[in-house]
This record gives structure tokens, C-alpha cells and sequence, in this order.
């Protein structure tokens, strides 16, 4: 058991004496909560947009009103003919043009034939779209302000009512947090894992472990003990930042959620064990963990990109990345709040993962010198 | 002395086993399979359906949501509950709930009401599918009105249309605005990573001592380390036009020369940015962490996935400091709305300003004497 402590206590100095390292792997977390929680969001707020109005009257100043007093739009010009809009877009200042129709007021009231066009950036379609259907969504209440001094209600209509569950402002940070959780918990366990032993490797320093009368398992072991240690700090990390900084509260059990994050520190080590049982040199191990670990779990893990918009090949290999099924159960547990019902299927597949890559990078580590 | 050392350099680089295979792949794994990942397009959302009606007017309606190709209608429910949880297995996102007596509140009463209940924690799922299925909803609306409304009826006054317009990019296809942006990620992490693990790898190998003990000056070993990765810079973005313009037919609107030009002096920042980290860094697995660190905030803050503009001020005057940026801006500009030389001033600054910055850096901080 001393023995065991002792080569711990190597495997702590490792890391600490490497004061970068260090540093950076307690502030990673930090950095990247932060990053992505503001960072990354699709909220639209004061889109400049500018206007082509050749009719100037009541009603298209009503419109142009009704735009720039939402909190999404402000106006940033007017513009005198349709050549100037060109130039505006190239510059990439403005979200969109509002081009309106001439005699529009005129229009309005007697020929029906009032028009207005909103002319977006193509560019980024997703930030196109969405603007548009905003813009449209205000012009339309305008109409029905007109209308509905003249008129009255619009005859045979289905009204919509949408409730938005779990996360109801849309906080970008919701579906985020649980990603980072992953992210960051792979990259400890099973890069770090995987460097430090093909490290030992490499440098030679592998044969003096295996020449110790420490039983080689335990050699392991102790490689583990301190990137576990890590992975729990980055955990409660993250916790208190999303909680703290990005309020977004654990709805769910706290237990469970530990036990869920217990469970895939567990796998991903075990994922670490497994690449470094395969390769002898550090940067194969780099290598390997970014390309087949880090980059799929930041775009097939659905932590960034919607799966179903993938196609099904991509959807298939999804399935296999142990970081989809954590994001997931965690999704269910923190923010759903739901309860240990909800996430069987998960936790089964991640049990199920843990095992198979556990038997097969021990069956496959060789203990013996060459 | 350059010439040879460049010829080491070169000899080294197709010497190693892995190093040419990545060059080629990764720009074709990057601009081929990562679009199709990164994608915010919403396509085959789950739909849980809960019809209390199961009238002529229930089935149009959820047979109009199911042929729009942005749902799959994933289960009929019963009862809102089960639809819910359904939802909490993730077998579903979004609930449609169509009241009872549905056809006959809008033959009698002119109205009614539909709920959406969608699972937000996923903006982009759940926001933008609520939607676009309340768009959906209240395109059927608009039929059933004119099914019940006389086409004498139709026009009242203070009615006027909308119409939106997409500009550079009108049928609105992701891929369109995330392949320019693909290939900087590729030139990102080739000509970032490769130059940052080469002289620690030197180090870590002890070459690092020889080159120390020739007449070689500092400036002429960081060009020697530096044209290289220039090299295959424009190689690599080569094989990412080539693979956009066959698999995509993406053409740039502008000049491929302009692209060149702003490419080569981004990937002289770049790899003028790895050689620093290179520099400072004493293992191979420090490097690499530092650099992971700086190139994921920098992609972050280059407004490659999400606007700059929506992003909070903090954010925004941060993201000044990502060459990523601007050399994202310039090629998506030149990609899709052929803006030339002239309009790309800002970007062409901020880029020389880096290559130069970093690249001074390199040269201070190398050191010959330990």
C-alpha cells in the first residue's frame, strides 16, 4: 500500500512540477464555461438594418417605428436608391434592408397592392431566417394594429401557443453546460491519461515502472489516481460556474448527477488506457485522442450541431462515442430534472462501453519488457 | 545556410510516417464530411403528436407538419402526458397538442387554438422547430380562411404583403457559409499545431542541442522553420478549393489571388503564433494543451459558428484579438459576395499586424543559450 502511495505521489509531481499544465488544466474549464456560455448564443439583439423608403408617409414611418423600437432592430440609415444597398451588405455591417413600395400608404388603402420586401444577408442563413421571421412577426402586428382600428379580428384563424420546456428564455447556456461537462471530462481522463502513460514509453522510463516490484496494475492505477483527482475538481468546477456565473440551476438529483459523471470519468479512463495501450510514442497518442476522441465529441456529440440534421452514417458513428450518451443523460438530469427512470438506457450503454474497453486494453497492455 | 536547412526541414517533414497522410486528408475529411456535421439546418425535428380531434382538419394539419421535411412524426400520443414523456426519453422534441373539438371551434367560432410544447434546451432545436411549426400552423390557417372566405371578401383595406429576399445566398444553404470557414479551420490547425510540436519536438528529442551549437542565427533557424508551413499552406488550401468546387461546386464570386494573399499572410501569423508557443513550451504535451487552449478560444471568438454581432460587448472586443476573424471574414467575402482587394482594408491590416507581431515574437524568443 506504500508502495502504491508513493507512486502516486510521482504521478501528482508529474503533473505539478509542470506548472503550464498545471494552470491550464484547472483554468480550461473556466475559460471554456465562459467562452461558450456567452460566447456562443443565437439571441439576436440590435441587428442594424437599413431602409429604402420612396413614399416616406404615415404608414411606412409606423413600420420603420415599430422595427427600430423592438429590442432586435436598430436602424442604422436610410438609403436613396436601391444601388446603395450592395455596397451596404459588402461592408457586413447591416442585418438587412426593409425596401418598401412606392405610394405605400395609397396602396394600402385602395389597391391592396402595398409591398414590402426585407432583404437579408444570405450570408450566415440561419441568422438570415431567423431575422427575417422576427421582422415578419412585427410587421404583422403592425398590420394587425392597422387593421384592427379598421376592421376587427382576422376571421378563421388557429392561434398558436407555444410553451418552451426546460429552458424558456432560450439560454443558450442550458444546452451547453452538459457539452462542456463532456468535453472537458474526456480531455482529462483520455488524452491526458493516454500522453502521460505513452510519455513513459517513449522516454524509456516505462521498463524502470515494470522492473519495480509494484504488481503493473497498479502501476496503472496510480497513473490514473491523479487525472481522476483532476477530473473531480473540473467537475465541481463546472458546477459552481453554471450554477454561479451562467445560472443555470441543477434542476435534478445531485447525487445522480455525480454518480453519471463518475461512471464516464470511469469510461473515458479506461478509453485513455486503451489508446495508450496501442501506440508507443506521445504524439500518436495526441494524435489519435484529438482526432478520433476530441473532434467527434465537439461535432457528433450534438453539443454544437442538432444529430438529426446529420447524415445517417454520421448519426450511426454518433452512437458509438460514449461522450453523446453522458451529454444526454446529463441534458435529462440537470436541466430536465428528471430522475434515475429516465436515464436507464443511458447509464446501461455507458456500464456497457466501461466494460468491453476496460477488458480489452488489459487484455491488451503488455506487462512484459521487450 | 537557409537552403539547407530547408532541406532538412522538408526531408523531416516527408521522412515521418503520419505528417504528409494528414496534409492530404485533413483538408478533405474538413471540407468534405464537416459541413455535413456542422449544420444548423433543422431537418427531421421529432414530432410527438397528441390529436384530441381526429377530425378532417386534425389530419391535414399534421399531414401538412409531416410533408414540410423539417418533422418526422415520431409517435401518436394519447394524452399529453405520455407525449411528455416521450420527450424526456429524448424520443421526442417537440409536442403538437390539437385540442378536442378543433374543426368545430373554427367552423363555428372562427378560431382556435393549437399548443406547441417543445423541449428548449437545444435553441436552435427547440426554438427555431416551435418556430417554424407555428409557421407551418399558421400557413394551414391562412388555407382554411381562404377555403371559408369568398375571393370577394379577400381584400380589405390596410392589408400589405411581405416578401423576404436572401442575397448571396438565396436558397439559404449552410454549407455555403461554413465551407469558406472550414478551410481556415484546416489551415488553422495544420499550419498552427505542426509548427508549434516542431521545435519542442526538437527539444524533447535533444536535436534542439545541435542546431544550438551551428553558426545558424535566430532569424534564419525561425524562417527556416516557417517557410515550410507556408508551403503547405498553399498546398493544403489548394485541395480545399478543389474539393469544394467538385463535391459542392462552391466557386469564390471573388478572385482565388485575393483569397492567396490574405491566406498567406494569415498562415504566416499562425504559424509565427505556433513557433511561439513552441518556444515557451518544454514538452510536447504542453504544447499541444497551450495550443488546444488559444486555438479553441480563438475559433470561439471568430464568429465561425455564431455572429460576432450577437455576441456581448466584452465578447465582441475580445474577438478583435482572433486572427481567425478576419481571415474568416475575407474568405467568406470572397467566397460569396466576390468583395475585392478595396473592400477588405480592415482584415488585410489586422492580418500584416499579426504576421508581423508573432513572428517578432518567435525570433525574441528563441534562445540559443539555455
Amino acid at each position: 500500500m506504500r508502495q502504491f502511495r508513493v507512486f502516486v505521489q510521482k504521478e501528482f509531481y508529474h503533473i505539478f512540477r509542470d506548472r503550464w499544465t498545471t494552470v491550464i488544466l484547472l483554468v480550461l474549464p473556466v475559460v471554456m464555461i465562459i467562452l461558450f456560455g456567452f460566447g456562443i448564443t443565437t439571441e439576436i439583439r440590435n441587428t442594424k438594418f437599413a431602409v429604402y423608403d420612396p413614399s416616406r408617409d404615415v404608414a411606412t414611418q409606423g413600420i420603420v417605428n415599430k422595427l427600430e423600437t423592438s429590442e432586435y432592430f436598430s436602424l442604422d440609415r436610410y438609403v436613396n436608391s436601391p444601388e446603395e444597398i450592395e455596397p451596404l451588405f459588402r461592408d457586413g455591417e447591416i442585418g438587412f434592408v426593409v425596401v418598401l413600395g412606392e405610394n405605400f400608404y395609397e396602396n394600402l388603402l385602395h389597391t391592396g397592392n402595398a409591398k414590402i420586401q426585407l432583404i437579408a444577408d444570405g450570408t450566415d442563413p440561419n441568422t438570415a431566417s431567423i431575422l427575417t421571421s422576427y421582422a415578419t412577426i412585427l410587421l404583422s402586428s403592425y398590420q394587425q394594429e392597422l387593421t384592427g382600428k379598421s376592421s376587427g379580428a382576422i376571421p378563421y384563424q388557429i392561434k398558436t401557443e407555444v410553451r418552451l420546456l426546460y429552458n424558456p428564455s432560450l439560454k443558450s447556456a442550458y444546452n451547453i453546460v452538459p457539452g462542456i461537462m463532456g468535453m472537458i471530462l474526456m480531455l482529462i481522463c483520455a488524452l491526458m491519461t493516454s500522453v502521460s502513460i505513452a510519455r513513459e514509453k517513449e522516454l524509456g522510463t516505462m521498463e524502470l515502472l515494470l522492473v519495480s516490484p509494484m504488481k503493473p496494475i497498479l502501476i496503472i492505477i496510480s497513473k490514473l489516481v491523479p487525472y481522476f483527482a483532476i477530473s473531480v475538481i473540473n467537475y465541481i468546477t463546472i458546477l459552481l460556474l453554471s450554477v454561479f456565473i451562467l445560472n443555470v440551476p441543477i434542476a435534478g438529483s445531485l447525487v445522480l448527477l455525480s454518480a453519471l459523471s463518475l461512471l464516464f470519468i470511469f469510461v473515458s479512463l479506461s478509453i485513455g488506457i486503451l489508446i495508450s495501450s496501442l501506440v508507443e510514442k506521445q504524439i500518436v497518442a495526441l494524435l489519435i485522442s484529438g482526432m478520433v476522441l476530441m473532434l467527434p465529441a465537439v461535432f457528433l456529440s450534438g453539443l454544437m450541431f442538432p444529430i438529426e440534421s446529420m447524415p445517417v452514417v454520421l448519426q450511426w458513428i454518433s452512437h458509438i462515442l460514449p461522450v453523446k450518451w453522458f451529454i444526454i443523460a446529463v441534458r435529462s438530469v440537470m436541466i430536465k430534472g428528471l430522475g434515475f427512470s429516465s436515464i436507464i438506457r443511458e447509464v446501461l450503454i455507458l456500464i456497457g462501453m466501461g466494460v468491453v474497453i476496460i477488458t480489452i486494453s488489459l487484455k491488451k497492455f503488455k506487462y512484459r519488457l521487450e | 545556410m537557409l537552403k539547407y536547412l530547408l532541406e532538412k526541414e522538408f526531408k523531416q517533414f516527408f521522412r515521418s510516417s503520419s505528417l504528409p497522410k494528414m496534409v492530404i486528408i485533413m483538408p478533405f475529411m474538413a471540407v468534405l464530411i464537416f459541413p455535413l456535421v456542422a449544420n444548423f439546418e433543422i431537418k427531421n425535428v421529432n414530432l410527438s403528436v397528441v390529436d384530441n380531434d381526429k377530425s378532417t382538419y386534425s389530419q391535414q394539419l399534421i399531414q401538412k407538419v409531416s410533408s414540410s421535411g423539417y418533422f418526422r412524426v415520431s409517435d401518436v400520443s394519447d394524452t399529453y402526458q405520455q407525449a411528455l414523456r416521450s420527450v424526456e426519453l429524448n424520443k421526442s422534441d417537440i409536442i403538437l397538442e390539437i385540442p378536442p373539438h378543433f374543426e368545430r371551434d373554427i367552423a363555428r367560432e372562427q378560431s382556435a387554438t393549437v399548443h406547441i410544447a417543445a423541449d428548449a434546451v437545444s435553441g436552435t432545436k427547440g426554438g427555431l422547430g416551435s418556430s417554424y411549426l407555428a409557421g407551418i400552423i399558421g400557413d394551414f390557417s391562412g388555407n382554411i380562411r381562404s377555403e371559408w372566405i369568398t375571393a370577394s371578401d379577400r381584400f380589405s383595406s390596410g392589408r400589405f404583403e411581405i416578401s423576404p429576399q436572401f442575397w448571396y445566398n438565396p436558397r439559404l444553404l449552410y454549407i455555403y457559409f461554413m465551407v469558406p470557414a472550414l478551410m481556415v479551420m484546416v489551415l488553422a490547425m495544420l499550419c498552427g499545431f505542426l509548427p508549434a510540436l516542431n521545435i519542442v519536438g526538437e527539444k524533447e528529442n535533444g536535436t534542439i542541442e545541435q542546431m544550438n551549437v551551428t553558426p545558424v542565427n535566430k532569424f534564419i533557424f525561425i524562417l527556416s522553420k516557417l517557410l515550410p508551413y507556408w508551403i503547405i499552406g498553399f498546398f493544403v488550401l489548394t485541395i480545399c478549393f478543389i474539393v469544394a468546387w467538385i463535391f459542392y461546386g462552391l466557386i469564390p464570386e471573388g478572385s482565388l489571388a485575393t483569397i492567396y494573399l490574405f491566406a498567406a499572410l494569415f498562415v504566416l501569423a499562425f504559424s509565427g503564433f505556433g513557433l511561439v508557443i513552441s518556444n515557451y513550451a518544454t514538452s510536447l504535451q504542453q504544447a499541444m494543451f497551450m495550443m488546444f487552449f488559444f486555438v479553441l478560444t480563438f475559433i470561439f471568438m471568430s464568429g465561425l459558428y455564431t455572429p460576432i454581432a450577437n455576441m456581448p460587448q466584452w465578447a465582441q472586443y475580445l474577438s478583435t484579438i482572433s486572427p481567425l476573424k478576419y481571415i474568416i471574414i475575407v474568405l467568406r467575402q470572397v467566397y460569396l459576395k466576390g468583395s475585392s482587394f478595396s473592400e477588405l482594408t480592415v482584415p488585410f491590416i489586422a492580418l500584416t499586424g499579426f504576421a508581423i507581431f508573432f513572428n517578432v515574437w518567435a525570433v525574441i524568443s528563441y534562445r540559443k543559450s539555455s
